[in-house]
């Protein structure tokens, strides 16, 4: 069924009878051309592009729980694309321009917001270093624009410009960022694969790997026994114990990463704006609660909630630059596991292991990734080279000494 | 989270700065015929269990002493708490 105005239409003179439900819950085939390991957005990204761009049918979706349980609605929604390395930003461009055709693409409503993102500077060397990234934003084809003081206090009065430690001098922004409802990213992906004929079977989990001879030929999960040509792994915030059951060590620690969300108010924040002295970054949903969030916790682990400092700390960059949300009260808060990566940056590549390939370290910048990393991974999949704006993203870079390393801190993913 | 200090007693995680899986201290040895592959894999690549994890804390806000601290993943519960001094020794580590 094809949404449209006219159909709500036809369906709201006639009960409401006629909506069927928007995917299949088939039980898996004993072989396919490629079984996507994961079910959460960039799962299900990839099925999609794979089945729509690229041609291909024969495709499984296994996910563990339901579909896009995992970080896809754990995220503050927040899209972008104001990177800088020449491995990083192109990408990122190319899945802002995804974004911005998404929702007639796939004909669902993801509530897709261009509201705006700005990231506030608080000196003169700070200020220089946005110019920098603006530069290398519109080399990319991205748009940036930088805005002083004073266009700010126009704008956005509300901030407190002249704290004593991080006065606000300006900031940097990207007018065609902005927010999306994730759980209808994952919905509308899920629902236009299924449309194509690929079966998105919940409640899989995939318990290892049958590799014969450096050849992966299928996956044994709590289904049984499933045959595939190629097996595509894309469990972001799992993949060491996933990737372990191959055998193979990688160059991620699980991190958590807490969020926050406030009793609804009225519309106050026209965007998304960040903190630039501290790690705060907050947008209004259309329900009115502030959503927000900051730095990871720090420490290994896969349990989904985090601990107090951050929430302290996350609290304290918030007071920063907006005092008047000090009386605001926090509805609720919870935590995503993050696999972060030894430079920040992801990976989309095959693996050692002929046939198995492997998407994930996305640190806790995956959401926005969400279009373009189906589309590479699906492009990857379909021609066995990688799409030309992911060639970096390779899983030897570190090896070879070429690491994306946005913020320059070295192999400390705690730190990125 | 608490981490009960060998010397200190129950300290407050947020004293800490934490550097990741206790293998880090068995650093290769340069002269090895493979050093290079041995630094590639001690410097970026790390097993990451889910469940018990052996780690590094930095008492940075306190009397500076590295810890190996077990500590499951999956619940934050801490099992033990070492003075990473003495584990090193143990190890075989000079100091």
């Amino acid at each position: 069924m094809r949404y449209s105005a006219f159909e709500i239409l036809k369906q709201g003179l006639s009960g409401n009878k006629g909506w069927k439900p928007v995917w299949r819950e088939p039980e898996p085939k004993a072989e396919y051309d490629v079984i996507i390991v994961g079910g959460g957005g960039h799962g299900l990204s990839t099925a999609y592009y794979l089945s729509k761009v690229y041609g291909m049918r024969n495709i499984a979706v296994l996910e563990k729980g339901w579909l896009g349980s995992g970080n896809i609605g754990r995220n503050t929604t927040i899209i972008r694309s104001n990177y800088m390395m020449p491995g990083n930003q192109p990408f990122y461009e190319f899945s802002l321009k995804l974004w911005e055709g998404l929702e007639q693409d796939f004909n669902y409503n993801a509530m897709v917001s261009q509201r705006s993102i700005l990231n506030l500077f608080h000196s003169d060397p700070q200020r220089d270093a946005f110019v920098r990234r603006a530069n290398a934003m519109i080399l990319s084809g991205a748009d940036a624009e930088l805005a002083d003081e004073a266009q700010l206090r126009r704008e956005l009065p509300f901030l407190d410009f002249d704290n004593a430690r991080f006065p606000i001098k300006g900031g940097l922004y990207q007018r065609r960022g902005g927010t999306v409802r994730h759980d209808a990213v994952a919905w509308g992906y899920a629902r236009g694969a299924d449309s194509h004929g690929v079966d998105i079977i919940q409640n899989c989990e995939v318990t290892g790997f049958d590799i014969e001879n450096g050849v992966c030929t299928g996956v044994q999960s709590s289904k049984g026994r499933i045959r595939a040509k190629k097996v595509a792994v894309c469990v972001a915030g799992s993949s060491s114990r996933v990737m372990s059951l191959a055998g193979m060590r990688l160059p991620i620690e699980s991190h958590v990463l807490q969020a926050f969300v406030t009793e609804g108010l009225k519309p106050t924040l026209p965007g998304v704006i960040t903190f630039g002295a501290g790690h705060f970054y907050v947008s209004q949903s259309d329900k009115g609660g502030l959503v927000f969030g900051g730095d990871i916790d720090g420490y290994n682990t896969y349990a989904q909630r985090g601990n107090l400092p951050v929430v302290e700390d996350v609290a304290e960059g918030g007071m920063a630059i907006m005092p008047m949300i000090g009386r605001t009260r926090l509805l609720r808060s919870w935590g995503g596991v993050m696999d972060m990566s030894m430079d920040g940056s992801p990976f989309i590549d095959k693996t050692h292991i002929e046939g198995l390939y492997f998407n994930g370290g996305w640190c806790y910048g995956g959401f926005k990734a969400t279009p373009a990393s189906g589309y590479c991974y699906a492009h990857l999949l379909a021609n066995d080279t990688p799409h030309p704006v992911a060639t970096e993203m390779r899983l030897d870079r570190f090896k070879r000494g070429h690491i994306i390393d946005e913020k320059g801190q070295g192999n400390q993913p705690n730190l990125h | 989270m608490i981490i009960n200090h060998p010397l200190l007693g129950p300290r407050d995680a947020a004293e800490f700065v934490y550097l990741g899986d206790a293998a880090l201290i068995d650093r290769p040895d340069p002269e090895a015929e493979n050093a290079d592959e041995q630094f590639y894999e001690y410097g970026y690549l790390r097993d990451n269990p889910a469940g018990a994890h052996q780690e590094l804390w930095y008492h940075e806000q306190g009397d500076r002493s590295w810890l190996v601290v077990t500590r499951d993943t999956l619940t934050h519960e801490i099992t033990g708490v070492k003075l990473a001094r003495d584990e090193a020794k143990k190890r075989g580590r000079n100091k």
